[in-house]
């Protein structure tokens, strides 16, 4: 491996202040550049936590975590985060290119609003994504898919190393789902992108690589996810992969 | 009406509370349009009745009322929001808690003023028709501030309200322009202070900026908007008090208010 990892994971355990148990022990994982990794676990398994240890929103308890071998603090502007749709509030009055713009925020000048270069990085972001001919529109009119192209392209925005996607699918219909992978796998030849799902048979057929997190890391294979590894993630009864858990 | 008119170029109390009015709706545009997006109107709400305490500590030393309410305004922002980014207490306890506390602490000084000839009614209902001349220099200062840190800031107030997490992610100090935030609603509080007095403040800081989003989808459209609307409130609601010797205040806000409602009623009909 001569190839810089993008991100490192050494042996990274975390617990919530007054938890009695860890969510996260002993996770080692290295991301390559051009990567398009797939964390896959059941809910409450952890992986929206080991997402706020990368994005340094959390600290670890034990372990080290390097965003192109920096601290995830300093590091974090390299990284393009598309989180769960329901971190804000939907009727903020906002449009598509407003939301957009704040990815630059990090990339562009303290003072004073946006240059002509922002919004330039800004229309490109929304051309890759499709969003362009609805840059005007308020956030809260768009369909559940739109909104999640506009915060793929405001994450864009920011022209990270590596994308980082929380669940991009939660509240979409399955052709959504799709047209959101296929977007992916384009974006996928620019930059490195790590998602974070609960559905593993859905993007084990896009990543190159799946990450099975439940606590710790159970499995890290380049290959497809197998019955037996499903078995050892989620528990034996399950029989039906589809939104199991 | 047009006794106020006629009387306006006569007397310069009336040109200066008109100026108040004007110079109040400005912050009260650009800080209303922030509370209402970010859904902190009780936490002003919480601001605005604690300055009665830094009131009423400056007048029993026989100082400017006004510095002690910018002083008990900015401390209680402070207090507030540092809880609140800390997430250990609950912040409506705790705003419930500085609101009733600032009050007593305030009732407390003035009775003990030797005298005890201040007009409690206009420190909590405002006066604008005895606004000194004083004050609206500083008014106009405290509109320069407030104006300027938008002018500067506004990407980072809009990340800010609109996904702290996000801004978080993109290296915006969300301590840091919380806060700032938060000390900017504190000022604006004071500047409408002098207008309709503490117990109105919340209404004339939200309300404009409450009608404008039922029109406009952006936060710079909001101020503009508000902004208007607030000034159009101040000047009808003094001008219909006038001559009816009504006091102005509550006539400015049963103004706002009636728009509001009327407003709500319009946009509710339209969407059906």
């Amino acid at each position: 491996m001569t190839v810089p990892s993008v991100l490192d994971l050494e042996h990274v355990s975390f617990s919530y202040p007054g938890a009695s148990s860890a969510i996260l022990e002993d996770v080692s994982l290295s991301v390559q550049p051009g990567e398009f990794l797939g964390i896959v676990g059941p809910n409450g398994g952890g992986k929206t936590t080991l997402l706020k240890l990368i994005l340094g929103l959390l600290e670890p308890s034990s372990g080290r975590v390097r965003v192109n071998g920096r601290n995830p603090a300093l590091a974090r502007r390299q990284i393009g985060y598309v989180p769960q749709t329901a971190t804000f509030l939907r009727d903020f009055p906002i449009c598509v290119q407003e939301a957009v713009l704040l990815g630059r925020l990090g990339r562009t000048r303290l003072l004073g609003g946006y240059t002509a270069h922002d919004r330039r990085i800004a229309q490109q972001a929304m051309e890759k994504t499709e969003m362009l001919t609805l840059r005007r529109q308020p956030l809260g009119n768009l369909s559940g898919g739109q909104l999640q192209r506009a915060l793929i392209a405001r994450a864009l925005a920011s022209e990270p190393e590596v994308l980082i996607l929380d669940e991009p699918t939660a509240n979409i219909d399955l052709r959504g789902e799709r047209d959101i992978f296929d977007l992916l796998k384009a974006l996928q030849a620019e930059q490195t992108i790590i998602v974070v799902s609960h559905d593993i048979a859905f993007i084990s057929k896009y990543v190159t690589r799946v990450a099975c997190l439940n606590r710790t890391l159970i499995c890290h294979s380049t290959e497809a996810a197998t019955s037996a590894v499903i078995e050892q993630l989620y528990g034996k009864s399950v029989h039906v992969i589809r939104h199991a858990h | 009406m047009s006794d106020f008119l006629q009387a306006l170029p006569n007397h310069t109390f009336l040109q200066n509370a008109l100026l108040a009015g004007i110079l109040a709706s400005i912050g009260c545009g650009m800080m209303g349009t922030y509370v209402v997006v970010k859904r902190i109107g009780f936490l002003a709400g919480g601001i605005a009745h604690a300055v009665l305490g830094g009131m009423g500590i400056a007048y029993y030393f026989g100082r400017s009322p006004v510095g002690g309410a910018l002083g008990a305004a900015l401390l209680a922002a402070l207090i507030i929001g540092w809880v609140n980014l800390r997430g250990q207490e609950h912040e409506d306890t705790l705003i419930a808690a500085l609101w009733s506390l600032g009050m007593a602490i305030g009732i407390l000084f003035i009775s003990q003023t030797p005298g005890y000839n201040v007009d409690l009614m206009s420190y909590l209902f405002g006066n604008i028709l005895m606004v000194p001349r004083a004050d609206l220099f500083l008014m106009s200062g405290v509109d320069a501030v407030i104006v300027l840190s938008v002018l500067l800031f506004r990407k980072q107030f809009v990340a800010v309200a609109f996904d702290e997490e996000f801004a978080e992610v993109r290296g915006v100090s969300v301590t840091f322009f919380y806060l700032l935030l938060l000390c900017l609603v504190a000022l604006t509080v004071v500047l409408l202070i002098q207008v309709v007095g503490l117990i109105l403040v919340i209404a004339l800081l939200t309300l404009p900026a409450a009608i404008a989003a039922q029109y406009v989808r952006s936060v710079g459209r909001m101020m503009w908007v508000a902004m208007g609307l607030g000034a159009m409130f101040t000047t009808m609601g003094l001008a219909f008090s006038y001559e009816p010797n009504l006091p102005a205040g509550p006539s400015i806000i049963l103004l706002a208010g009636a728009t509001y409602l009327l407003s709500t009623l319009v946009t509710a009909i339209r969407r059906r």
